[in-house]
């Protein structure tokens, strides 16, 4: 365990916790990622502006976080093309078809106990590890 | 106005948490799925904080009739555990354990312009709209989940 890093966890977490209590008493909205993008394929009227502008804080965020002169940790993706189309296609595809992420389900649906997300929050963690398993252990990428 | 301006503060401290917890890098995501390696549990407790205080805000909300600058809370409808749940997290999970990317990470991390990242938030762009384009094919009634 010599990767974790319990105190800035802790920090992030509580800010992510943050910004899903105030868009939900502000909007109304849970701070599901997926939805959030994913629902502006089939957009309404009246309901994008408010998540052109989540998204655009999200983006902005990690950068004036750096500018301002905070640390950002590397981004290094190890895996081929190949692999991240394959994973980008089935996180966009499987999360809108399961209705949330680790943002809607993982944190706001249980926040709320609801027994949908805890379903589908142990099922994507149990297939991730697996598939985890499989690639590093097995086949070694 | 105002609740534009409050999705976009909510969205840039949705940013700042994935930062400072450094969830944007997906090497972080990856070390908490290898639990047969060198496991790393920094996500657990990420979500063990984010959770009660996501809980604290929903407690407050309760009382209110609306929220603050807007008309109705959007509270999920469907109860069911169905198909399209169970089906749509396994393929999540397959592509996340895949990269340790999930959409939250990914486009947050869009900003350092990390071809990978790029490209990956590209292919779930594709994904999503592939669903939506199926979904309005075969049901009349959109789904509009979280």
């Amino acid at each position: 365990m010599e990767h974790f890093t319990p105190v800035s966890a802790a920090i992030g977490g509580t800010l992510i916790g943050l910004s899903a209590a105030l868009l939900w008493l502000t909007n109304g909205r849970i701070a599901g990622i997926s939805g959030i993008v994913g629902s502006l394929w089939s957009p309404r009227t009246g309901d994008v502006a408010w998540r052109i502008a989540f998204i655009i804080g999200l983006v902005a965020s990690p950068v004036l976080y750096a500018t301002a002169g905070g640390t950002i940790p590397k981004i290094t993706i190890p895996a081929s093309s190949v692999i991240v189309i394959t994973a980008g296609l089935l996180v966009g595809f499987g999360t809108r078809l399961g209705g949330g992420c680790t943002s809607g389900h993982g944190v706001c649906g249980l926040a709320r106990l609801s027994p949908r997300s805890l379903t589908a929050t142990a099922l994507f963690m149990t297939t991730g590890v697996a598939t985890s398993f499989v690639l590093r252990h097995l086949i070694g990428a | 106005m105002r609740s534009v301006l409050a999705a976009l503060v909510s969205g840039l401290l949705f940013g700042l948490g994935l930062t400072v917890s450094q969830m944007i890098n997906p090497a972080k995501v990856t070390g908490f799925l290898d639990l047969f390696g060198d496991w790393d549990p920094s996500l657990v407790l990420v979500m063990a904080t984010a959770i009660p205080v996501t809980a604290l805000g929903y407690a407050v909300a309760r009382r209110r009739r609306s929220p603050i600058c807007s008309s109705d809370f959007n509270l999920p409808t469907r109860t069911q555990i169905d198909w399209p749940l169970t089906a749509g997290a396994v393929l999540f999970g397959v592509g996340w354990g895949l990269v340790g990317y999930c959409p939250g990470p990914a486009v947050a991390a869009l900003g350092f312009g990390n071809p990978a990242t790029v490209l990956f938030v590209g292919s779930m762009l594709v994904g999503m709209g592939t669903y939506s384009g199926l979904n309005s094919l075969f049901s009349r009634q959109p789904r509009h989940a979280l």
